[in-house]
């Protein structure tokens, strides 16, 4: 077990670097000075250019410069905003807690709706509730999310006026960060109906989040479920005479799970993507939103922060769902 | 058109030759419903974006703001002349889809076409040299497919600038490694068979080997992937555009159009409303066509 994880977790240092690389590397496609890039100031006199030249290492060979970005990324330094001068980093874990609460909600919305029809979608292979799944999954798939968001907010917030359009919370409440969820701050604080103002907020970027990896997981869990049924085990079960929920529940829907951790855990990656463009729909304050108008501003550090940070977590995610799915899967760990 | 591509073939008769491949494809594939209603909305796209100058009532570019913001026909104030209704700056809402046909199309075949290529050779050379080139090549893979896709071809464009060619190029980049883990799986695959052996022991080259032997036999997955890769490139340079980071107005592609359509949505549902659905009804289309093929070609999945 020990090898496994330390062969795991070793194969993360190339695609940390490979990310860093990616990072330091793309900012200096960008046309015109390297230095009015990144320090963002604009026609500034020949002295200060040369210092900055000097301070940024711009001087120096590319490795050794690239030396320097990975020591200073290593060490959380990931510059300043050209904008508001904070450093990316602060700004990045001051967002970020609204992006992990709506993914998480997203994911939780995919999990209570997708399992459950992709595992009767099995059992009731080729019924009419079958092939409407899979049609449903399929156009859930084909979805263009951020016109989804639209539709939902003409209908849902402007037809029947029952959702708010955009935000994590009414302007009325001043909620103290306390954890950054919201749901969880307006339960601590005890300003009344500040939590369902939150939840309220949260129901459309939910469900429009939430339908890529719903309608990936109902299918996953479908084709899984179908595999394990077929199994000489399940006919076992079936002959031993247990009941058909016990046969389901507990002998094919445990078996059937571990591809669809594995789907899961790769949604997270496709979560973030759609974060960016749900949290650009509902003027979500999150870091999705934050990079999309970091773009607009020119802003290049918070970019280049931004995009590395993220890179980083999809990075970190992946890496847990590989240890999980070992755990779950003896078939996995002791094969290498 | 539609009546002879829905109607299903009859059955070959049995007879001791086997079926011509094609004729057994097509056999499977007919099976299939969604998969040739995914074909019949693909044949009627393509149609669509070639006869464009035909079908489209008025120019996609004319502005004209004593019309601006009317309904489709059905609606009070709407007039069959334009159809769908009009945009915020009164052009017509059809002829702009219908050009956008023209667009998402292009979008598509370019830049599967782009990663298609690119990916197979590079999974070609990755599969026969193996060792160091191959290791540089699928780690390099493996990282672009680490980050979000969406995500990584944002960043492309925001450091190339925004437009249509540098979104196309972006987003090919980003679906390239599934093509490269494909051919260099086929390869691997496809190399260890009598038939390579043989080629190689009569004397051809590596280059041969790889475009004359191997690559014929690895094309059904590829083209598998290929349909499934031009609906993604599709959704991915719409979202692009929505950000406002593909193609730039006034061009009529469906996610720019989206995103000038944005700020109206409170009025005028329907300039929001038909462009997303031209994008989910082609994407679907591809994505039942991909599916349909699938099956139609593993022969995994046949009986």
């Amino acid at each position: 077990m020990l090898r496994f994880i330390l062969t795991r977790v070793s194969l993360v240092i190339p695609t940390f670097i490979g990310i860093t690389l990616l990072a330091f590397f793309l900012i200096r496609l960008v046309p015109g000075d390297p230095i009015e890039t990144l320090a963002g100031e604009r026609g500034i006199d020949p002295a200060r250019h040369e210092q900055l030249r000097k301070e940024y290492g711009f001087d120096k060979p590319v490795l050794v410069q690239y030396g320097i970005y990975l020591g200073r990324v290593l060490q959380g330094d990931l510059g300043k905003s050209m904008i508001t001068q904070e450093p990316v980093l602060s700004e990045f874990s001051a967002l970020f807690p609204a992006t992990i609460e709506l993914a998480l909600c997203a994911i939780l919305f995919a999990l209570l709706i997708g399992l459950p029809a992709g595992i009767l979608a099995a059992i009731r292979r080729n019924s009419i509730f079958d092939h409407g799944v899979m049609g449903i999954s399929l156009t859930g798939y084909s979805m263009p999310i951020f016109w989804w968001g639209l539709i939902l907010i003409l209908v849902f917030s402007v037809q029947l006026d029952l959702t708010p359009v955009s935000g994590r919370i009414d302007v009325l409440y001043y909620i103290e960060p306390v954890t950054g969820f919201l749901l969880i701050d307006t339960l601590l604080s005890d300003e009344e109906g500040a939590f369902w103002s939150a939840v309220k907020h949260l129901i459309l970027p939910t469900i429009v989040l939430g339908t890529v990896p719903l309608a990936v997981i109902a299918r996953m869990t479908r084709s899984a479920m179908l595999e394990v049924l077929g199994e000489d085990y399940i006919r076992t079960a079936k002959a031993k005479g247990l009941s058909r929920f016990r046969v389901v529940a507990l002998h094919a829907l445990r078996n059937a799970l571990i591809p669809v951790v594995t789907v899961i855990g790769l949604q997270i990656g496709v979560l973030f993507t759609g974060a960016i463009l749900t949290e650009t729909i509902f003027s979500w304050p999150g870091v999705g939103k934050w990079l999309i108008d970091a773009i607009f501003r020119r802003d290049y550090p918070v970019l280049q922060g931004g995009a590395l940070l993220l890179g980083v977590v999809v990075m970190g995610v992946n890496l847990l769902v590989d240890l999980t799915y070992g755990l779950i899967n003896p078939r996995i760990r002791h094969n290498r | 058109m539609t009546a002879e591509t829905m109607e299903a073939p009859a059955v070959a008769a049995p007879t001791a030759t086997p079926p011509h491949p094609l004729r057994e494809f097509w056999g499977y594939f007919s099976a299939n419903h969604g998969a040739v209603a995914g074909l019949v909305i693909i044949i009627a796209v393509v149609l669509v974006a070639l006869l464009a100058d035909v079908l489209a009532p008025h120019s996609p570019y004319v502005t004209d703001t004593s019309i601006a913001l009317k309904p489709p026909f059905w609606q009070e104030g709407g007039s069959l002349a334009y159809p769908l209704g009009t945009d915020p700056i009164g052009r017509d809402i059809l002829s702009r889809l219908i050009y956008g046909a023209r667009l998402s199309l292009l979008i598509g075949i370019m830049v599967v076409t782009i990663s298609i290529v690119v990916g197979t050779v590079l999974g070609l050379v990755a599969g026969f040299f193996r060792g160091l080139t191959e290791i540089f090549i699928m780690r390099l893979m493996d990282i672009i497919l680490t980050l979000p896709s969406l995500l990584l071809a944002i960043v492309i464009v925001a450091v190339l600038g925004p437009g249509l060619m540098n979104s196309m190029l972006a987003v090919a980049l980003v679906i390239l490694p599934h093509y490269v883990r494909l051919a260099r799986a086929a390869v691997i695959t496809e190399t260890s068979k009598d038939y390579v052996m043989a080629a190689r022991v009569s004397g051809a080259g590596t280059t041969r080997l790889m475009f004359k032997e191997v690559l014929p036999n690895c094309t059904a997955p590829l083209i598998v992937q290929a349909s499934l890769g031009i609906s993604t490139a599709i959704l991915d340079a719409a979202a692009l555009g929505f950000l406002g980071l593909g193609a730039q107005p006034p061009s009529p592609e469906w996610g720019t159009m989206l995103a000038d359509a944005r700020e109206f949505v409170l009025r005028a549902w329907w300039v929001v409303t038909f462009p997303g659905l031209a994008i989910l009804v082609t994407v679907l289309a591809f994505n039942l066509l991909g599916d349909g093929l699938r099956d139609a070609l593993d022969p995994k999945l046949k009986r």
